[in-house]
């Protein structure tokens, strides 16, 4: 068993235990179902819009190198630069440098996940720079030293107590159980660090191929802050962000609110396509780019799940999704959390490490039907078991498939065997059988017919 | 040892030489633009003026942003006038334009024109921002401003109120049509910002809870004339 599966199995067995966290998390959740169906309903036809938004990324995705290169020469006649990272190792080096030759002091950060996958926050950190996470579930996360519960709502699962208690701690503020005023405490101690930031570091939701500029989706206003005020904006994207039309946005933008968080639009959707300009009163003397593969084109050159690469990294298939809900997003032990997590983790991770999160799943669908861009994920969480059998078959499963085998080919064996366990069935249901317990105690085995199905039909066509 | 960019080049095209089938689409895929194609699956965003301006209404009334609508100038800066006094204003900030001018020059508070000297700490100061904008977005209740309608980036976005004036005729029925108005209108040369705003900052990160104001404003006034 890999090290990742055996802590994946005791976090999700203790969390799923947890009846207090998994009602919490359900009334946290209860308003964007509300909200979702609410905004869902005035679309005229939502499944022909998933399609629209799906062929968007579509059409992008499989003829990404084209489009690619036409995003970066825009991008760079706005005057922007781009940088390319083959793994995570380079975009932290390339951060890194940016950073140094600025003579950088201090960093502010929006939400960007790209950013916790390639562990930057610690990279900064360890060379000496003060990074602050200025999304406020970014910034409690941080505070608390977690990795994001959800990679939209990152502290979905933290009471308003613990943070009050936190902020009492960093921040030596008092008691108070209003979000409101919560929310107020980070605000207020949040604006001077914009101000005095030389470095603002944002991802990327889209980067628009015709006209050069990338796309930034937010509720707070602190991308825009991130983006206005520090001299230095450093832009940190995955290389499948790319869409080929700026119309194409007229789509995906209210797409990716109402399905991940409920919303017609989500409050900021800003397009930025380079540095200050010319005769413009503020705003950044540079503008970089940082384009991240990290095992992207792994995943592109398997034509079979090739549209996970769709993904608008809205949240909807973990808010729909009954494992999710149940095990909660610290326990996949992954950037991503949920189906998509689980779907691609294995490609830029490893199969053989993560594909017991393919098994993370009850097969419902519902995250399928509720992608925005229509991944297809649920087949894919089977066609990751798959490949698993097929790399590095258990020995479970070589048993198995070899004994099925045998004994298929000998139909004298099949027709013994069968007797053999409709005699046999009513004593299994009384014997303790290993591996079995947990399904049997709350489950009784059908009764045996007295004759096998090939019997019955000989007997009937006589 | 190749450059990155390079080698990311060859695994995308290795990858591509393998061709993926098309999506599973609920209709036939039609060929277009995807904001003409996809326009009837879309939420309204109304087919005559008058019907734009009621589903603004409604959009940004669900938002929680103040929509006042006034017949002429006059009235639009005697309506930012009342409501600095009443909120106590003190420093006003506002980016100049022909539509802004006059209505900063009716306050009474201290007002600065900020595209003509930035200066961040004096701008996180102030007790609202007034500005211009590129267009409305009647269907989400959207508002495009830009670093060139809303002077700069930290004008709209810093200051605790937000107050956008604008002419009637400046709503859009939906965002397919104010992208393709701003890209008609800077061409290639687009400011270096461009952003929707819908509504005021907001945030429900603390227990999925509604709080309006995490970073940007806290309130949102649109001002449309005419």
């Amino acid at each position: 068993m890999s090290d990742s599966k055996a802590i994946f199995l005791k976090d999700a067995t203790v969390n799923a235990a947890d009846g207090d966290q998994r009602a919490f998390i359900r009334k946290a959740l209860g308003g964007y179902y509300v909200n979702r169906d609410l905004q869902k309903a005035r679309y005229r036809d939502w499944e022909r819009a998933r399609d629209a938004a799906s062929l968007a990324k579509w059409s992008a995705v499989n003829d990404l190198a084209n489009v690619l290169e036409k995003f970066t020469a825009n991008f760079e006649r706005n005057g922007g630069v781009v940088h390319w990272a083959r793994d995570a190792a380079e975009a932290r080096a390339i951060i890194l440098k940016i950073a140094k030759d600025a003579d950088a002091k201090a960093i502010v950060k929006s939400k960007c996940m790209t950013s916790e996958e390639i562990h930057l926050n610690e990279a900064l950190e360890k060379a000496g720079y003060g990074v602050v996470e200025s999304d406020l579930g970014e910034f409690i996360q941080q505070l608390r030293g977690e990795a994001p519960y959800h990679f939209v709502f990152p502290c979905m699962h933290v009471k308003r107590e613990a943070i009050s208690e936190l902020f009492t701690k960093h921040l030596g503020t008092a008691p108070t159980d209003s979000p409101e005023e919560l929310t107020m405490i980070a605000r207020r101690h949040l604006r001077q660090l914009y101000v005095d930031a030389d470095i603002g570091i944002t991802g990327a939701n889209f980067l628009v191929a015709e006209t050069g500029q990338i796309s930034i989706t937010e509720n707070e206003g602190n991308a825009r802050l991130t983006a206005a005020l520090p001299r230095i904006h450093i832009a940190l994207s995955g290389i499948e962000k790319v869409v080929s039309h700026l119309d194409d946005l007229s789509v995906l933008l209210p797409m990716l609110a109402t399905a991940g968080a409920g919303q017609p639009m989500t409050c900021y959707n800003t397009l930025y396509s380079g540095p200050r300009k010319k005769g413009e009163c503020d705003g950044p003397e540079e503008f970089h780019l940082v384009l991240l593969d990290n095992a992207r084109t792994r995943l592109l050159a398997d034509p079979e799940q090739r549209d996970a690469l769709h993904c608008i990294r809205c949240g909807a298939c973990l808010n729909v999704c009954p494992i999710f809900k149940n095990i909660g997003g610290l326990a996949y032990g992954t950037t991503y959390q949920g189906p998509i997590g689980s779907v691609i983790t294995p490609h830029l991770r490893g199969l053989k490490q993560w594909n017991h999160l393919s098994g993370a799943s009850s097969l419902c669908g519902a995250c399928t039907d509720a992608c925005p861009v229509r991944i297809d994920l649920h087949h894919h969480l089977l066609h990751n078991r798959r490949n698993a059998a097929k790399e590095s078959p258990t020995l479970f499963d070589r048993v198995f498939h070899h004994g099925f085998n045998f004994v298929i080919k000998r139909p004298w064996l099949f027709a013994t065997g069968g007797r053999i366990f409709r005699a046999t069935l009513p004593l299994l249901q009384k014997l303790p059988l290993p591996y079995m317990g947990a399904w049997m105690k709350t489950r009784d085995l059908p009764k045996a017919p007295a004759s096998s199905f090939r019997d019955q039909w000989k007997n009937d066509h006589a | 040892m190749p450059d990155a960019r390079s080698d990311i080049f060859a695994r995308i095209r290795e990858a591509l030489k393998v061709k993926a089938p098309k999506p599973h689409l609920k209709g036939e895929p039609a060929a277009g633009k995807t904001s003409a194609v996809a326009k009837p699956w879309l939420p309204e965003g109304g087919e005559t003026a008058d019907a734009s301006l009621s589903i603004l209404a409604e959009q940004l009334a669900k938002l929680k942003a103040v929509l006042i609508r006034v017949p002429d100038h006059a009235a639009a800066a005697k309506a930012v006038a009342d409501l600095s006094s009443s909120k106590g204003w003190k420093k006003v900030a506002y980016h100049g334009h022909p539509l802004t001018r006059p209505i900063a020059a009716a306050l009474t508070c201290e007002t600065w024109e900020a595209d003509a000297s930035f200066d961040k700490q004096k701008l996180e100061g102030c007790d609202a921002g007034l500005t211009t904008c590129e267009a409305i977005v009647a269907q989400l209740g959207a508002i495009l401003v830009s670093s060139a309608s809303s002077g700069g980036r930290a004008l709209s976005i810093l200051p605790h109120v937000h107050v956008v004036v604008a002419e009637a005729s400046q709503v859009v029925p939906d965002l397919g049509s104010s992208l393709a108005l701003v890209q008609a209108r800077h061409g290639k040369d687009m400011p270096s910002m461009l952003s929707f705003i819908t509504g005021p900052s907001r945030t429900g990160d603390i227990e999925r809870i509604l709080v309006l104001g995490a970073h940007g404003p806290k309130e949102l006034y649109l001002v449309l004339v005419g």
